[in-house]
């Protein structure tokens, strides 16, 4: 069937996923998690624990060894390659701790070109990029290239970027990996805004206060999830808010 | 959202503008090497397109003069007897074939034993390459030739011991102006006239030429015609040349030999080209280099930029539009190299014919070939390297560091 069983509970299940790559190296031994609708929630563990190779299955990326990985409905498993780029364009946005912007090319454009896959007119995606960009703050930053902005405003161009289409999941991996805590911050609270307006959001965090913040924390340790399986109450969202001042 | 049927999530198009865009902004990130392995490119289609742009030139240039200059010259000469001796053409030769009705215009030579000098100091095996030649008066008109200076030779001074020099004979002579001795036959002589070239009679532009009578009455000339020259209507040609023989030589008019001096020029104009194919090779050694390049180029470039290819992957390129981005790429550094190219080819055919007074010519098929080869070169390098960072999986490609 071309149709994939709907999602019985959230944006994103994984269910006794398992990783192992070349060489008997077990990223993932199991794991299983909900994000629901709305979720924040923070990924934490070690180093090595195998938060990003979770990461990766969760945005597609890269398939498991075994288990299941369920996105917006959809079985990974059922979709071909082509069919998970589709999905990715539509229904997540990255953010990582490289900014990953293109160099000489002005901040409008780096985050234009993020919409190139998703079908968008030329015209539209200058207007949609313009859009982002005032939403993180960079209003008057349109024409600035990479290297002509601050390590926090790159990284809210890149934010610009993944959330220029609007994608319902945002996956975030150490975000504030590469910033002083000032401008982490303002990543942060520009996180928090999307959340508030609707958008799910995992974050990777080494910094047990930015985890804090979050409403919802899933604990690794060896590719296994030590704490936060099960699906908490989500927290209200003003526990965030409140953390941010 | 729960609870309903999904539709597979099916990748959205690339527009062809949006192709061009992204392979253009992977150049322009890196100029200095994208023109210098698009330099490769263009020297290979430099060096074809100048190559047959200059040979199709001379062509040109070749089949312009022989339009000016006509195809309706024939000249007669004696050949050999049927015994292997030289044979002769009859004294009254001349005359006969001026009786051929299409003969509009007809002349002749005679060789005469002597030689020409600029005084009687140079020993008279010196003949600097300058034949002694009774004329008669119509050679002049019948070749269409110029006097460059001074004149030609009329009834009058074909009597006197007065000399025409071809263009070749006063240029070795070291001879610009008339009126100046020069010793002949034991005997002085004054030049009267400078001929212009003459690209249908070689032989008359190295002559020394005198008239018939003063030949046969101070250089001892026997009276009989070496070469006779003569114009018809173009129409006429075949027909007057079958008539020739029989009407010079009625008795052996197989010791007669005719031949059209156009005809070498038109062979000239016909094989040139055929030299050109080693420097052709060369230019396709040239552009197979330049290929290499950019191939070389594409290689490195998808190594460098694994993470700009794992983003894409992110924000949902799919393989096939990350290898066509590639290939855009590759298919527009060659063509920026070809575009190049051919500019340059262009203006060098224009330089070197301009140069020799040639008309420039650039053939359109060889511009389409061009255009044709690096399209093919952009592929063929591309390919290899598009297909790679096609294969790329994403998170690999984001991982690097
Ligand atoms: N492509 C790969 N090939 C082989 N092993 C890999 C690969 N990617 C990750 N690993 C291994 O899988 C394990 C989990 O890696 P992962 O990157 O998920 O850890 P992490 O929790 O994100 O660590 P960190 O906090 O340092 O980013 C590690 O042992 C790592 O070496
Ligand atoms: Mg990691």
């Amino acid at each position: 069937m071309t149709a994939p069983p709907p999602a019985p509970h959230g944006i994103v299940e994984l269910r006794a996923v398992t990783k192992t790559y070349p060489g008997q190296v077990h990223a993932l031994r199991g794991v299983d998690l909900t994000i629901a609708r709305g979720d924040l929630l923070a990924i934490v563990g070690p180093s090595g624990s195998g938060k990003s190779t979770m990461l990766h299955m969760i945005g597609t990326l890269d398939r498991p060894t075994s288990g299941t990985v369920r996105v917006a409905g959809y079985d990974v498993a059922t979709l071909t390659d082509r069919e998970l780029s589709a999905l990715r364009s539509r229904q997540l946005g990255f953010v990582f701790q490289h900014f990953h912007l293109a160099p000489g090319v002005s901040a409008l454009d780096n985050v234009a070109d993020g919409l190139l896959y998703s079908g968008t007119g030329r015209r539209a995606r200058r207007e949609r990029a313009a859009a982002a960009l005032e939403r993180v703050g960079l209003g008057h930053r349109l024409r600035h290239r990479p290297s002509e902005l601050s390590g926090g405003e790159q990284q809210r161009v890149a934010l610009a970027r993944a959330v220029a289409g609007d994608p319902p999941l945002l996956l975030a991996d150490e975000p504030t990996g590469n910033l002083d805590s000032g401008a982490g911050a303002g990543v942060l609270s520009l996180l928090a805004d999307l959340h508030a307006s609707g958008t799910t959001i995992a974050i990777i965090t080494h910094d047990a206060e930015i985890a804090g913040w979050c409403a919802r924390q899933v604990r690794l340790r060896d590719g296994l999830i030590v704490d936060g399986h099960d699906h908490d109450h989500p927290s209200p969202v003003e526990l965030l808010r409140g953390a941010r001042r | 959202m729960t609870g309903h049927h999904h539709e597979r999530p099916t990748p959205a198009r690339l527009s062809p503008g949006d192709v061009l865009r992204v392979g253009a902004a992977g150049l322009r990130a890196r100029p200095t090497r994208v023109i210098l392995s698009a330099l490769g490119i263009a020297i290979g289609i430099a060096t074809m397109i100048a190559v047959i742009g200059i040979s199709a030139s001379s062509r040109e240039q070749l089949l312009r003069q022989l339009d000016r200059l006509g195809t309706n010259l024939l000249t007669v000469a004696p050949g050999r007897t049927m015994f292997g001796e030289d044979a002769k053409l009859p004294v009254g030769a001349l005359a006969m074939v001026q009786r051929i009705r299409p003969v509009r215009t007809a002349a002749a030579t005679g060789g005469v034993e002597a030689t020409v000098r600029r005084n009687n100091h140079i020993p008279d095996t010196v003949t600097g390459g300058i034949a002694v030649q009774a004329a008669s008066t119509e050679l002049l008109a019948t070749l269409e030739g110029t006097v460059v200076k001074g004149a030609w030779l009329n009834a009058a001074t074909a009597r006197l011991p007065a000399v025409v020099l071809g263009s070749v004979a006063a240029d070795s002579l070291g001879l610009a102006r008339t009126g100046v001795q020069v010793w002949m036959g034991g005997r002085w002589f004054t030049v009267i006239g400078i001929l212009g070239p003459m690209p249908l009679a070689p032989e008359i532009e190295r002559s020394a030429l005198v008239g018939f009578p003063a030949a046969e009455e101070l250089l001892g000339f026997d009276g009989y015609p070496t070469t006779i020259y003569e114009r018809s209507s173009d129409a006429a040609v075949e027909s007057v040349r079958d008539a020739l023989p029989r009407t010079v030589n009625p008795r052996n008019p197989e010791e007669v030999t005719v031949s059209r001096p156009s005809d070498a020029l038109a062979a000239k104009a016909a094989a040139t080209g055929a030299f050109t194919n080693l420097l052709l090779g060369l230019g396709a050694v040239a552009l197979l280099v330049g290929g290499v390049g950019v191939a070389n180029t594409m290689v490195i470039s998808v190594l460098e930029r694994r993470r700009e290819i794992g983003l894409r992957r992110s924000l949902g390129a799919t393989r096939g539009q990350v290898r066509v981005q590639f290939l855009a790429e590759s298919l527009l550094l060659s063509a920026l190299g070809g575009l190049v190219g051919a500019v340059l080819g262009a203006l060098a055919t224009t330089a070197y014919a301009l140069s020799r007074d040639w008309p420039p010519v650039v053939p359109p098929w060889a511009l389409g070939g061009a255009v044709a080869a690096t399209l093919v070169i952009g592929t063929a390098a591309g390919l290899y390297p598009a297909m790679r960072a096609a294969r790329l999986s994403p998170t690999v490609a984001l991982a690097t560091t």
